[in-house]
């Protein structure tokens, strides 16, 4: 018998943090992007994905809204817009 | 095979045969035989380990955790102040269910600095959830660290083991003892198969944050684990004996003339031995008397001590630890034994002797069962010196 | 990097922390065949609360002070096992449980020789349990055990030196790094992998809780620490300098007003040059200075 005790990755799918966002969430042009990876590198989240110019993106799911893609993608292709409140969309 | 050795060399020769991966740890009298034992085998080439020289005992303790939970057995032992400064390592591998086994030395506790014999370092860690089995001499500390292997990595169990052998006496002492040879602790010890284990290819996450909501229950699992391993014992114990000849019985208490004895002797470690021989002394008088040697001091065996002393008139604890300010340790679980039962001793008598290294004499043998009458001695120390009560007082 | 995250979302860092931003790109640098050995602290806390990790490595946390002494272990079954050239081990955690309380296990494992990368992610104080003063905390910061209120400007310890005293063991690699520069970063963590032996990186992470700042300005507040000249960006090998980021210094008055952790000293010219001193001589120390570019002929 040994009560919880470890983890495996595969079985933690996280806390759905995207639920911190109250004011902003990043937007993304697709218009200047480079493909530099910088928005990549620099999520503490880790939740940005993509390969090819114009064709990254956020997992909202997890995205806290912090703005560091937006601080620092060197075309300015990633602006913060105010966030979507579940009530506004009705 | 049967050779006159050292305590300490005897015990390094039997970690030898259980081949640990990773031995670690730090110098501190009276271990460092076993250790220095163990680190000419590794240079030597016989043993083939990783042997760590850390900086601390903290680190030791820490450096044994990582290697445990990398998949590997291993190895350490220490004393005195040495465990109590892996204190906090030493309840972190109980709570992370690592197999790790550790000889301790057992060794009085400063202040004053004291390098002699007492058990109070090993029993003021009883709550950490180490099984803790107590040598009487050299043969059994020997057998004991084969037998501490064999329960902690059983996969019911997963379970570090503390095996304690009074320092300088057992540690430094020289007895005939029969090392298990190669082959047949192969046959008893299987290869280590770790449950879970640090491996890129199958990662896990260990030592993880439970809060209140997930904490207890894994308290609850080690307390569980420890009561189902009374049995577990036992059945280790009938291995051992089928493998190398010697029968522990059920691994948790010795009783030494106590079937039909008036007056009993509770104690633990190597001083049985000289309990041992005032029994048969004082049988060959006539005097019905007896000794129950505790062995597995964790888990404590409740049952089986009610069951050994049940219908004993009187019985004395005599402890070779105090828990300052209240009580001492191993006559308190004594007591508890029989509280609300049926049956029990008139007179459970409480001494407290032998700390800091002081000589425990037949005399003082004979003493204890003296004092041991009609009236109850709740707790007295013994072979005090009354005049050095009267100096060393500030001024 | 996505498919298989090695740093997953879905931990509970705050909204922009330098030491989540730093410990992703370490593991990612380092890749999947790595085991970590983690201190108690912001990260461990935030990446693993049972039932969920954060970690797609072996990842194991033991206590506050001994993620050098576990890692050391897990290298040790690593060698007994054969297994170690194909795995690395990366020993992390924050600068409380580096340069104090773990400072005996670092000097252990550099001095042992052990094939381990330690980083230290340094926000500059006991963050997890509130903003406490650590031996790393600069000079005159305002901590919950250092409080810049009424006789004292703060902290009135200086920086404790650890990366130089991880480079006085002759280690291999040493080096300290920036969130705020992630690819510089990442180069050096790939760097210190591939070489054998005991390496120390230590990060500048932001904070923005502790450091008093916003969410979105952990690169220019990262950045201005390294331009100031407070937060050298230097590499050693065997105790020789090798490396250094150079800067066309800027005021350290610039990094200051950025943060609400030295607002205290904005009015206060006297404390601002004995912080500017302590800048100075760093640049001086490591020669940070951008030579002046020959104007074209």
């Amino acid at each position: 018998m040994f009560g919880p005790l470890t983890v495996k990755p595969k079985n933690s799918k996280g806390d759905k943090t995207g639920s911190w966002r109250t004011l902003l969430r990043p937007h993304y042009l697709h218009k200047n992007c480079i493909a530099c990876k910088m928005c990549l590198m620099i999520c503490p989240e880790g939740c940005v994905s993509g390969k090819e110019k114009n064709a990254f993106s956020v997992d909202y799911t997890f995205c806290k809204g912090c703005g560091l893609c937006a601080d620092i993608c060197p075309k300015k292709d990633i602006t913060m817009v105010a966030e979507v409140l579940e009530e506004e969309v009705r | 095979m049967k050779e006159f050795v050292e305590g300490s060399h005897a015990i390094a020769e039997v970690v030898k045969s259980c081949q640990p991966g990773v031995i670690s740890a730090y110098p501190i009298t009276p271990q460092t035989h076993i250790v220095e034992d163990l680190a000419q085998m590794v240079s030597s080439g016989e043993l083939k380990s990783q042997f760590v020289n850390v900086e601390s005992e903290h680190s030791a303790a820490s450096v044994v955790l990582g290697a445990s939970a990398t998949g590997v057995r291993v190895y350490t032992a220490t004393s005195s102040q040495g465990l109590f400064y892996m204190q906090e390592v030493v309840f972190n591998i109980a709570g992370m269910r690592l197999p790790v086994v550790m000889t301790c030395a057992n060794r009085a506790i400063s202040a004053p600095i004291n390098i002699w014999n007492d058990q109070q370092d090993s029993i003021s860690l009883r709550d950490s959830g180490w099984f803790q089995i107590y040598a009487e001499d050299n043969q059994e500390a020997v057998d004991f660290h084969l037998i501490a292997y064999r329960l902690a990595e059983d996969k019911r169990v997963m379970l570090p083991v503390m095996v304690c052998m009074d320092g300088f006496i057992l540690t430094h002492g020289m007895e005939t003892v029969d090392i298990p040879e190669q082959d047949k602790v192969n046959k008893f010890l299987p290869v280590y198969k770790p449950l879970y284990k640090l491996d890129p290819a199958d990662p896990i996450s260990l030592g993880l944050l439970a809060d209140p909501d997930y904490y207890m229950e894994t308290r609850f699992a080690i307390q569980e684990t420890m009561r189902e391993s009374i049995s577990y014992l036992s059945e280790i114990s009938k291995e051992f004996n089928n493998a190398f000849g010697r029968d522990y019985k059920d691994l948790l208490v010795e009783e030494y003339q106590v079937k039909d004895a008036e007056k009993v002797i509770v104690a633990m470690g190597s001083v049985c031995g000289t309990i041992k021989e005032v029994v048969d002394e004082q049988r060959a008088k006539g005097k019905k008397v007896g000794l129950l040697r505790i062995i597995s001091y964790r888990p404590f065996p409740y049952a089986r001590i009610y069951e050994a002393l049940k219908d004993v008139p009187k019985v004395a604890v005599l402890d070779k630890a105090v828990s300052l300010g209240a009580y001492a340790p191993v006559a308190v679980e004594i007591k508890s034994a029989f509280f609300g039962k049926k049956k029990g001793p008139k007179v459970i008598s409480s001494f407290v002797g032998g700390l800091g290294g002081r000589d425990i004499t037949m005399e003082t043998i004979h003493e204890v069962f003296r004092r041991l009458g009609a009236k109850e001695v709740n707790f007295d120390f013994v072979d005090l010196k009354p005049e050095l009560l009267k100096e060393g007082t500030p001024c | 990097m996505e498919n298989s995250p090695l740093f997953k979302p879905g931990h509970t860092a705050c909204a922009g922390c330098g030491q989540a931003v730093a410990a992703r790109l370490v593991i990612e640098a380092a890749g999947a065949n790595t085991i970590i050995a983690n201190s108690t602290g912001c990260l461990e806390v935030f990446t693993t609360k049972y039932p969920e990790t954060a970690w797609g490595v072996p990842w194991i946390h033991s206590l506050f002070e001994n993620s050098a002494a576990v890692a050391s272990g897990v290298e040790a079954a690593l060698i007994y096992l054969g297994k170690k050239d194909k795995i690395n081990v990366i020993a992390q955690g924050g600068d409380g449980s580096t340069g104090d309380i773990g400072l005996q296990a670092i000097s252990g494992m550099l001095e042992r020789g052990h094939d381990i990368l330690y980083v230290c992610y340094d926000n500059e104080a006991y963050m997890n349990t509130g903003v406490q003063r650590s031996g790393l905390t600069p000079f005159d910061t305002n901590t919950t055990t250092s409080p810049a209120s009424g006789l004292s400007s703060g902290n009135l310890r200086p920086k404790k030196p650890v990366p130089e005293i991880c480079a006085a063991h002759g280690i291999p690699y040493v080096a300290t790094a920036s969130a705020g520069f992630p690819q510089d970063l990442t180069r050096k963590v790939k760097k210190a992998i591939s070489t054998k032996g005991p390496k120390y990186i230590q990060v500048h992470v932001p904070c923005p809780l502790g450091w008093r700042h916003e969410s979105n300005q952990m690169l220019p507040v990262a950045k201005m620490a390294v331009e100031t000249g407070l937060y050298p960006l230097f590499e050693y090998e065997f105790g020789v300098l090798s490396g250094r980021k150079q800067i066309a210094p800027k005021p350290v008055e610039e990094y200051l007003r950025m943060q609400g952790r030295f607002k205290h000293l904005l009015n206060n010219p006297g404390e601002i040059r004995k912080i500017q001193d302590i800048a100075d001589s760093n640049i001086k120390k490591y020669n940070l200075k951008l030579e002046a570019q020959a104007p074209n002929a």
